[in-house]
C-alpha cells in the first residue's frame, strides 16, 4: 500500500517540502543527510512504522543522467497502518557517512553491515560496523561500479597447499 | 630347487598389497557445496550403489577419510576452510574435484569464487559436467582405483614426486603473496 496522503502531509509539516514521487503504488521520498534521524524517529516514534524492511543502495556510477554517486534506500513498513514508504538519502563521494538506525531498529545492525561491506558507506553510530559477507581481510567494497568483477587479485593471496605441505 | 607353495597362497610385492588395499576402501569426505553435492549424495545412495566399489562410507570427520570430493563451487571465504579440512586428512590421501566450478569456477567468474581448485590444494582427478551424473564419479572413482594400483607405494614416494611438480607449477601459474600458513597460527 502506498503512504497515506496524511502521512506525507506530517512529514511536510515537520521537514518542509521534501521530493517525493510514487511509481505502481511505491511511494518515494527523498531526504537531505542531516535530516535523516528526524524523519525515521518521527516515522518510527509518531507515525507507526515499525518495521524497517530493508537497507540498500544504488551505485549510479554509470547512469545516464545521475547526478549523485550512491542511492540509500530505506524501506519502511507499518503492521498497524499497512502502508509502505521508500526513504532515499543522496550521498556522493568525500563524505559517505550516514547516522546509523540501529538505535531506532534493532534490525538495521545486519543491513547495514551488508552495505557497508558492498558499498562502503559508514554508518555513523553502528555499534559494530565490520564486514558481513566478504573476509574480513578484503580491502575492496566490490558492489561498487567501479570495482571489476573478477576482482583485483584478492584470491591470488591465499597460500597454495602442495602434497608435502599437507 | 623349487619351494612347494599351496594352491590358496598368491605372493606378491608389499606395495602392491597396500595398494590393493587402499583402492578399495576408500572413504570419500563430501566436501558438498553446491548442486554436485546433490549428485554425489545420489551416488552413495542405493540406485547407483557406490558400496559395489568399496567407498560408499561417506564420514564427516576429515580424520575418519582418505578421499576428498570437493562437489561444488568455492568461495573465497570457503577456502582457508578447504585447506585446513584437506590438511587434517590423514595420508594417503586422494582427492577428486567435481564438476565444472570446483575443476574451473565454472561459470562463476567473479572476485568471490575460486576458479580452480587445484590452485590451492593438490587435485588427483577432474571430473567435467555441471552437474556430473553419478556414472562419471564412479568412472572416476574406478580411473582413481586404477592410480591408485599402479603408482601407490607403501611409503608414498609417489606423493614426493607430485609434491615436487606443484611446486614448480605453482611457482610458474600462480605468483602468492605473503605465504602464510592458515594452520600454524
Amino acid at each position: 500500500m502506498p503512504a497515506n496522503s496524511a502521512t506525507l502531509a506530517t512529514l511536510t509539516a515537520r521537514f518542509g517540502s521534501l521530493p517525493t514521487s510514487e511509481f505502481r503504488g511505491q511511494t518515494r521520498v527523498v531526504v537531505a543527510r542531516d535530516q535523516l534521524l528526524g524523519v525515521m524517529r518521527l516515522l518510527r516514534d509518531e507515525l507507526r512504522f515499525d518495521l524497517l524492511v530493508d537497507v540498500t543502495c544504488v551505485d549510479y556510477l554509470t547512469y545516464r543522467d545521475a547526478a549523485n554517486r550512491f542511492g540509500l534506500a530505506y524501506l519502511l513498513a507499518s503492521t498497524d497502518t499497512n502502508e509502505r514508504l521508500t526513504i532515499r538519502v543522496l550521498l556522493n563521494e568525500p563524505n559517505l557517512t550516514v547516522p546509523s538506525m540501529v538505535g531506532l531498529w534493532k534490525g538495521a545492525d545486519w543491513l547495514e553491515r551488508e552495505v557497508f561491506d558492498m558499498f562502503g558507506i559508514f554508518f555513523d553510530g553502528h555499534p559494530d560496523l565490520r564486514r558481513i559477507l566478504m573476509p574480513e581481510e578484503f580491502t575492496a567494497f566490490p558492489l561498487r561500479k567501479d570495482y571489476p568483477l573478477q576482482g583485483r587479485g584478492e584470491r591470488h593471496n591465499f597460500p597454495v597447499l602442495t602434497r608435502n605441505e599437507a | 630347487m623349487a619351494i612347494e607353495v599351496p594352491e590358496n597362497v598368491v605372493v606378491t610385492k608389499l606395495d602392491e598389497l597396500a595398494n590393493w588395499c587402499r583402492k578399495n576402501s576408500l572413504w570419500p569426505m563430501p566436501f558438498a557445496t553446491a548442486c554436485c553435492g546433490i549428485e554425489l549424495m545420489a551416488t552413495g545412495a542405493s540406485r547407483h550403489d557406490l558400496a559395489r566399489f568399496g567407498a560408499e562410507v561417506f564420514r564427516f570427520s576429515p580424520r575418519q577419510c582418505d578421499l576428498m570430493i570437493v562437489a561444488g563451487r568455492v568461495v573465497m571465504k570457503m577456502l582457508p576452510v578447504l585447506q585446513r579440512i584437506w590438511q587434517q586428512m590423514h595420508e594417503p590421501k586422494w582427492c577428486i574435484s567435481m564438476g565444472a566450478c570446483a575443476s574451473t569456477g565454472g561459470v562463476f567468474d567473479t572476485y568471490a569464487v575460486v576458479q580452480g581448485i587445484d590452485r590451492f590444494i593438490p587435485v588427483d582427478m577432474y571430473i567435467p559436467g555441471c552437474p556430473p551424473r553419478p556414472e562419471q564419479l564412479i568412472q572416476s572413482i574406478i580411473d582413481l582405483q586404477d592410480k591408485i594400483q599402479r603408482e601407490g607405494t607403501v611409503e608414498g614416494k609417489e606423493f614426493e614426486t607430485a609434491a615436487r611438480q606443484e611446486t614448480k607449477r605453482a611457482l610458474v601459474e600462480l605468483p602468492t603473496y605473503g605465504r602464510k600458513s592458515l594452520v600454524a597460527h
